[in-house]
């Protein structure tokens, strides 16, 4: 039995449902047909099943709208021919199928890269249009605020003139109470006024009168006149006559004005025009020259027609033309003016404004200077009214004086005050140093008396006569006497107990206050000083002294030299 | 300069006679008449009740004094000292009493101006006017004498009557537009009359001197409006002084205002010159001070001054006025032009101690005086552009164009000048403090 006819669907790669899709991967697939689907094509027709493969391929030929091959198995064999030119038209329709195939592909990329690009700029512009419309709402928002500014201001104005004309219906509705009231008050006073004038005239209880020892005569020395109806019309006459006058001369002045005027400005035309004739004006090739030209023929003419004129003439049309003649040439004098002016600055721009400017500077370091000198002069001034007037000011000045003379009295008694203290404390020093020196002068007369022995015993050790010496001893041992009271004063020297212990302390206790000689007698008994010179430089004499002392050892030389030493000082 | 001695008065009551050869002043009830250049006296009358106006007739040859209280006005003749006058009003009263230009009639206002009566010397005659208004300035005489003009109210309406002063013919009468006439005057050329409203509405109505109103001014509303009025003596100008510290100045053609002059607290007008008076004390020593120098020399308490010119922008004090009052202290309250008519002072209330000096000719601000003290008065010289003001104090002050001056009033104990006025030659300035008078003599070239 034949194999069953294959659904189309269980052979793979190939697909070839009525729809086609048009995914790549399948077209793909349709296009190129897999080497390893022949094996499974092979699987369509075999042996047994010829005339069915036959009548479904020409079904679906016939589906496919070519000629059926009508293969219509001639004892089982197939027309070569037949089958060939089927396979050639399959063949044909498979490449026609094939170009339109690419074409769909072409079209596709095209529709696909169109639509890409018009993704992109529908994003565009879609953003485009989100700032556009956020900028709108901006600007709304704005023009709304103020439209909102615009009608508080609006009303505000209305408001304010609502209220000025409200405070001026006020004032005018008072006004009339006022004057209502006023007239009211007015005519209760005139009735009052009037009842008071019949009481006064009725009651006559003291009469108005004139007192006069004789007529006096009129001013002006003439008779008195009657009232008449003549009178009357003279004084009429009169006042009319009086304004009439005052008309006249009135008009007289101005008429005089009115032609001083007009001479001014003949004058001024005139001056114009010479002015701007063509002697003075620059050869420019300008087209307004001619122009020029022409006005000044004209105004040449005009002033010859105006020249024979009356100045007197004022009636209108004159003196309309007049002014207009005069405003012209003085628009042509304005513009030749400008015309210069520009000339000017194009020809020397380079240096003339560079001269002004520097004229101007200069201008102004001269102003600056004036200004400068003017204050110098005025401190001068005042300084010297200062002087010039406080000696006048005796007063004041001898209290100044005053003022100043206490202030260095102050100062002066500070300073009295310091050298005092300072007198004191030094005064102190010398006490001390002097105290210092002549314990130091003892202790050195006792260390000497003690060297003395010493050396003295020493010599005397040396000899065989030592047991005479022992008693000498003896004497010195008050003044080198251990002294159990510690002198911190003189703690300073523990460096000259040398040899003996006897030499501990040079302290002497002195139990009684000795009277203290001056320096300078100090000095001079130690020999730290000659004889002539004065204690100017006691203290360092005694620091020097005490240094020494401090130093030197039980060598006499040393001491020797401490007295050489000090002697120059 | 030169001082006289001093001279008792009372009432600020001294006058010199319209020919400048007399000077008169009233002690009390006694009118003493004394020649102008001796000081000698001439006459001596006397009244009899204490005189609270004194004026001289236009023609020198008489003098009214009136006597309120009383009611009674006498008049005294120089040519005749023993021809005597006395006017009694009766039980009417007398307000204010005035010679006519002629010198031959006297006008007396009763009192609530329920009339005016005019008498006449001539023929002792006497008319009547009624219905005066009680203003400011209800009468006025033209310069030459011949017109007087009349402020009367009849019916809340005001009128102008125009009189001839001749026969008291009554020339015109007519209807004013003011709401409430304060003033009127003449312009010196006799041709227009100026009338002015009160101070509650600013109007000014330039009527001619036959009753026709030619042009009416009005700078504002509703503020309070005019305060004084001036002509320029040639009647080119007129000067109005109004609450709202500006002057305005109409000119006679057009009856336009032309310019107006401001009173601002600070001055940087360039061109203007500030005078500040400067008070310097003198230094007194201790050796001074004896009783003897205390009695004598009466400038050791008397301080000297002397201008100095200050630099612009300047500053004005300025005084606020008290809101609630009636009649402000603000304003221009007094004008004056100077007799050439080149120069314009004015006094702002609300800078009492300055005065201003306008020029004319360029009009605009020329100087600033500032003094220590309020301004109590200023006059021009009748001849020459020179302007004498005093404050109250012992000195008196004196601006021309060149510069200007203090001068102390060296008299024993202290001189408070209170007023002052020109002699009509413009040669000396009679000077009047509380009680007393002093003359000073200035000469034509003495200026700094």
């Amino acid at each position: 039995c034949p194999p069953p006819l294959l659904t189309l669907s269980h052979i793979s790669g190939i697909s070839m449902s009525p729809s086609r899709q048009n995914s790549h991967h399948s077209l793909h697939s349709t296009m190129v047909l897999p080497k390893t689907s022949y094996s499974v094509i092979s699987a369509f027709c075999t042996e047994e099943n010829i005339s069915q493969c036959i009548a479904y391929i020409n079904q679906e030929v016939c589906s496919l709208g070519l000629t059926g091959v009508s293969l219509e198995s001639e004892s089982g064999g197939l027309s070569a021919v037949l089958v060939l030119n089927l396979l050639y038209e399959v063949l044909q329709l498979q490449r026609r199928a094939q170009r339109a195939l690419h074409e769909l592909e072409t079209q596709q990329l095209k529709n696909g890269s169109d639509l890409e690009h018009l993704q992109h700029s529908n994003c565009r512009l879609k953003d485009q249009l989100e700032h556009t419309r956020r900028e709108n709402s901006g600007l709304h928002e704005g023009e709304r605020q103020l439209q909102l500014k615009i009608k508080t201001l609006q009303n505000c104005l209305k408001s304010e003139k609502e209220e000025v004309q409200k405070l001026q219906s006020i004032i005018s509705s008072r006004a009339t109470q006022y004057n209502h009231d006023t007239k009211r008050k007015e005519r209760e006073c005139t009735k009052l006024k009037e009842r008071l004038n019949q009481l006064l005239m009725d009651k006559r209880d003291k009469k108005l009168s004139i007192e006069m020892s004789n007529y006096v005569g009129r001013s002006d020395g003439k008779r008195g006149l009657w009232k008449t109806s003549k009178m009357e019309a003279r004084h009429e006459g009169e006042m009319y006559r009086a304004l009439l006058s005052d008309y006249e001369t009135r008009q007289r002045s101005l008429v005089l004005e009115n032609s001083e005027l007009k001479k001014v400005l003949q004058h001024m035309k005139k001056d114009m025009i010479a002015i701007l004739s063509p002697k003075n004006v620059c050869v420019q090739p300008e087209p307004a020259d001619d122009s020029l030209e022409q006005a000044v023929s004209e105004g040449e003419e005009e002033a010859g027609d105006r020249s024979r004129e009356s100045l007197e003439q004022s009636c209108e049309q004159a003196r309309e033309q007049l002014t207009n003649s005069i405003r012209m040439q003085w628009r042509k004098l304005k513009s030749h003016m400008e015309r210069l002016d520009s000339q000017v600055s194009l020809e020397r721009e380079g240096d003339e404004v560079m001269s002004r400017k520097e004229h101007e500077d200069e201008m102004q370091r001269m102003r600056l200077e004036l200004q400068q000198c003017k204050e110098f002069i005025h401190m001068q001034q005042q300084l010297l009214q200062q002087q010039l007037s406080s000696p006048c000011d005796e007063e004041t000045a001898a209290l100044l004086n005053d003022c100043y003379t206490l202030e260095e009295k102050e100062r002066l008694k500070e300073e009295w005050r310091l050298f005092s203290e300072q007198k004191r404390n030094f005064e102190r020093e010398r006490k001390n140093f002097t105290e210092a020196a002549i314990r130091l002068g003892h202790e050195r007369k006792a260390f000497e008396e003690d060297r003395a022995v010493w050396l003295k015993t020493q010599f005397l050790n040396m000899t065989p006569f030592v047991d005479r010496k022992r008693p000498a001893l003896s004497e010195p041992h008050g003044a080198l006497a251990v002294s159990t009271e510690p002198e911190a004063k003189l703690q300073s020297t523990p460096p000259l107990v040398t040899k003996s212990q006897s030499y501990s302390v040079f302290s002497t206790p002195k139990a009684a206050p000795v009277k203290m000689p001056s320096t300078a007698d100090l000095y001079r008994t130690l020999h730290l000083i000659p004889e002539s010179r004065g204690h100017g430089k006691c203290a360092s004499g005694e620091m020097l002294t005490k240094s020494r002392l401090r130093n030197c050892s039980t060598d006499c030389s040393v001491i020797s030299l401490v007295r050489d030493e000090s002697s120059p000082v | 300069m030169n001082f006289s001695e001093v001279f008792k008065q009372s009432n600020q009551l001294c006058k010199v006679s319209p020919d400048g050869k007399y000077l008169a002043t009233c002690v009390q009830y006694r009118l003493v008449v004394r020649d102008f250049n001796s000081l000698q006296i001439v006459h001596l009358y006397t009244c009899l009740d204490p005189v609270m106006h004194m004026e001289w007739s236009s023609d020198s040859l008489f003098i009214l004094c009136a006597m309120y209280k009383r009611g009674l006005v006498q008049v005294w003749s120089l040519e005749q000292p023993d021809w005597h006058c006395k006017i009694d009003e009766g039980s009417i009263g007398l307000v204010s009493s005035r010679w006519s230009p002629d010198g031959r009639h006297i006008l007396n206002t009763t009192e609530f101006n329920l009339r005016v009566t005019v008498w006449s010397l001539c023929t002792k005659s006497v008319s009547y006017i009624k219905y005066p208004k009680a203003c400011q300035k209800g009468i006025d005489f033209t310069a030459d004498g011949r017109y007087m003009a009349l402020a009367e109210r009849r019916e809340c309406k005001d009128y102008i009557s125009v009189f001839v002063c001749d026969d008291w013919h009554l020339l015109r009468h007519f209807e004013s537009e003011t709401q409430d006439l304060a003033g009127l005057e003449w312009s010196p050329n006799s041709c227009v009359l100026a009338v002015w409203d009160s101070c509650l509405e600013y109007k000014i109505l330039l009527y001619s001197l036959d009753g026709r109103l030619l042009s009416s001014y009005s700078a504002y509303e509703w503020s309070l409006g005019i305060k004084s009025v001036a002509w320029s003596p040639s009647s080119q100008f007129l000067a109005i002084g109004s609450y709202d510290e500006k002057v305005r100045i109409l000119n006679h053609i057009t009856w336009k205002k032309i310019t107006q002059f401001e009173h601002p607290a600070t001055i940087i007008n360039a061109k203007a010159v500030v005078f500040k008076e400067v008070e310097k004390r003198p230094v007194v020593g201790s050796e001074d001070l004896s009783i003897h120098q205390l009695t004598v020399d009466n400038s050791l308490f008397s301080t000297q001054s002397k201008y100095e010119i200050t630099q612009l922008p300047a500053q004005v004090p300025v005084i606020k006025p008290d809101p609630d009052r009636a009649n402000p202290k603000i304003g221009i309250s007094a004008l004056a032009f100077s007799a050439g008519n080149h120069y314009l002072a004015t006094k702002n209330d609300n800078m009492p101690q300055n005065l201003w000096v306008w020029d004319m000719q360029r009009l605009s601000l020329l100087a600033v005086l500032e003094q220590t003290a309020p301004v109590r008065c200023f006059v021009w010289d009748p001849h020459r552009p020179r302007l004498a003001l005093c404050t109250g104090n012992t000195k008196v002050y004196l601006w021309s164009p060149a510069g200007c001056v203090s001068v102390n009033v060296p008299v024993e104990g202290s001189f408070q000048v209170q007023s002052l006025f020109w002699h009509c030659s413009g040669s000396s300035l009679v000077l009047l403090s509380k009680e007393h008078i002093c003359l000073c003599y200035v000469d034509a070239e003495e200026e700094k």
